[in-house]
């Protein structure tokens, strides 16, 4: 798995203000998985995560060090284009936003952004990512209605549909699915596993039920230092760390 | 003890109510004691004369508010377009670009300029502007100007509603959530496209309630406006021709208004147009923004 990572973080450190918010993080993430990174509230798991496409360079007095090589190729280098990078990667976040415009217009942002694509270009594209995340029935009649009108859940897949038209590699998720019902969430937890033959998958979560569900590989991050990684069965019945074995037993959240 | 501490609550509560529905009763009262002292010249000319005369004679007794009401939109119109580019572009920066050293220098300015009194924007007008446009704007364009110019005017009421409108942006602009721009970003868009699709978008009733509280402002401007636009009585035809908007109409000559018949019913006239202008601007746009927060929120 190693051989041919992803996503490979080496020496990460990520400081905001006087506060270390990522220790020394190095990891590698295999390709086309499912992977889940785990661990209690603040210790920096949508920090690892927003790193991989660099949405943190917008956070007042942050100071990064460290690599992160996507396909072999530093996204922090000076010379990276960060439009590039973030093209790359589909980001969920944890309550859907969809873009103040239409249910189309959503989809359809990304592929405008990047190039001048012919109306039946965009229709067709609409309308397989619209069906890749199973939106297509439900909004077949009323593609131009406000995204809004949707319901969350809709919604959230909306935003997978807006964030796979991009043609991305990696799929980012964080949290995505606690704002939604658990009908809703077990719609996109099966994207997920649906997804991963195509995409490379990386999901923050708080539910170590869903990282069992879902993913292939688990992270396990505490106080901004990863404490073990590896197979989704093995990290969570058989931890090697004290850590990962409390926390998965439940002592410490 | 306690029913003391309810009847308290209920006393004040009542109390409170008086005193709100007096203060927005004023506002009531200014139009109607208005209109009462403007009878005496409506009884003398109808509405249509007095809208549409351009003769402003007082010791004939013709009183035409055409060109005061042309001077009024003129002003005001120019200082619109004048500062709403600005104004956003300033808040953009602010909100989206400035890092956050350069944002805690730059605010405190904008407010600081938001409390300069406006009769030293007015001389700041006089001894800058007027000279600018006389010496090196207007000769590019007519043959004459005095720099006196609804130009001048527009000019100076701009810089002064730009504090009002960037702060309201800026608190809009901050409104809209982090997630939501960075749903844009991880698109691969760059900020500036980010502003323009999203943000702007979604700032838009914001920015519309900004700039109906900056003309409400423009419209009512006095003494800034006054010593920069020549009063002159006709209607402006271009940007470097004087005008005479009505605050500053009523301003100049509140002194001698009893010494002419009529002429006092003439300002009071001219006061409850603005009054007018400026309810019925706000009714209209008010009406606009709810419509359009309706068709943004779906």
């Amino acid at each position: 798995m190693t051989n041919n990572p992803h996503i490979s973080v080496q020496h990460l450190n990520v400081q905001i203000g006087n506060q270390e918010i990522l220790k020394d993080i190095t990891i590698n993430i295999p390709n086309k998985k499912v992977i889940s990174i785990i661990g209690p509230s603040g210790c920096g798991k949508t920090t690892l995560l927003k790193s991989f496409n660099r949405l943190l360079d917008d956070t007042a007095d942050v100071k990064i060090t460290g690599k992160v090589l996507v396909d072999g190729e530093n996204i922090y280098d000076p010379k990276a284009e960060v439009t590039h990078i973030r093209k790359k990667m589909g980001l969920l976040s944890q309550r859907p936003y969809p873009l103040p415009m239409s249910i189309y217009d959503n989809v359809a942002y990304g592929p405008r952004l990047h190039g001048k694509p012919k109306k039946t270009e965009l229709d067709e594209l609409v309308e397989t990512q619209l069906k890749a995340t199973g939106l297509w029935n439900e909004v077949k009649d009323r593609l131009h209605a406000p995204a809004t009108r949707l319901s969350i859940g809709q919604q959230q897949r909306l935003c997978l549909a807006r964030g796979l038209a991009v043609e991305p590699e990696i799929i980012l998720g964080d949290e995505s699915t606690s704002a939604l019902d658990p009908v809703s969430t077990s719609i996109i937890e099966d994207l997920f596993i649906k997804l991963k033959e195509k995409y490379t998958i990386v999901l923050v979560t708080h539910i170590l039920r869903q990282a069992r569900r879902v993913s292939d590989y688990i992270i396990f991050v505490y106080m901004g230092r990863i404490i073990e990684f590896g197979p989704t069965e093995e990290l969570l019945l058989n931890p090697k760390e004290e850590l990962t074995k409390e926390y998965v037993k439940g002592y410490i959240s | 003890m306690q029913r003391f501490r309810l009847i308290k609550d209920k006393i004040l509560s009542k109390l409170m109510l008086v005193l709100t529905v007096l203060s927005v009763s004023i506002v009531l009262l200014i139009g109607i004691g208005l209109y009462y002292k403007s009878v005496p010249l409506l009884h003398q000319s109808s509405w249509g004369t007095l809208l549409t005369s351009s003769e402003w004679k007082p010791l004939k007794g013709l009183f035409g508010f055409f060109p005061f009401i042309m001077g009024t939109l003129w002003v005001t119109g120019i200082a619109i377009i004048i500062a709403l580019p600005l104004c956003l572009l300033s808040s953009f920066y602010i909100t989206e670009y400035a890092p956050s050293r350069i944002r805690k220098i730059l605010v405190p300015f904008v407010n600081l300029l938001s409390g300069i009194p406006p009769v030293i924007f007015g001389v700041w007008g006089v001894l800058f502007i007027i000279p600018l446009i006389q010496n090196h704007i207007a000769p590019h364009f007519v043959e004459f100007s005095t720099g006196y110019s609804v130009l001048a005017g527009g000019i100076v009421l701009a810089v002064m509603i730009f504090p009002l409108v960037v702060s309201i942006v800026c608190e809009v602009l901050n409104t809209i959530p982090k997630e939501l721009k960075e749903a844009s970003l991880s698109l691969g868009a760059t900020k500036w496209e980010t502003i323009k699709k999203v943000s702007f978008r979604k700032a838009t009733p914001g920015i519309i309630a900004a700039t109906v509280l900056a003309i409400s402002r423009a419209f009512g401007e006095t003494i800034a406006v006054l010593m920069v636009c020549g009063n002159n009585a006709v209607v402006p035809h271009s940007v470097f021709d004087p005008g005479y908007p009505l605050p500053a109409l009523i301003a100049n000559n509140y002194g001698e208004m009893l010494s002419i018949p009529i002429y006092d019913s003439a300002l009071m006239f001219a006061a409850f147009l603005l009054f007018i202008i400026i309810l019925l601007f706000n009714i209209i746009s008010r009406v606009i923004l709810t419509r359009l927060e309706r068709k943004l929120a779906g």
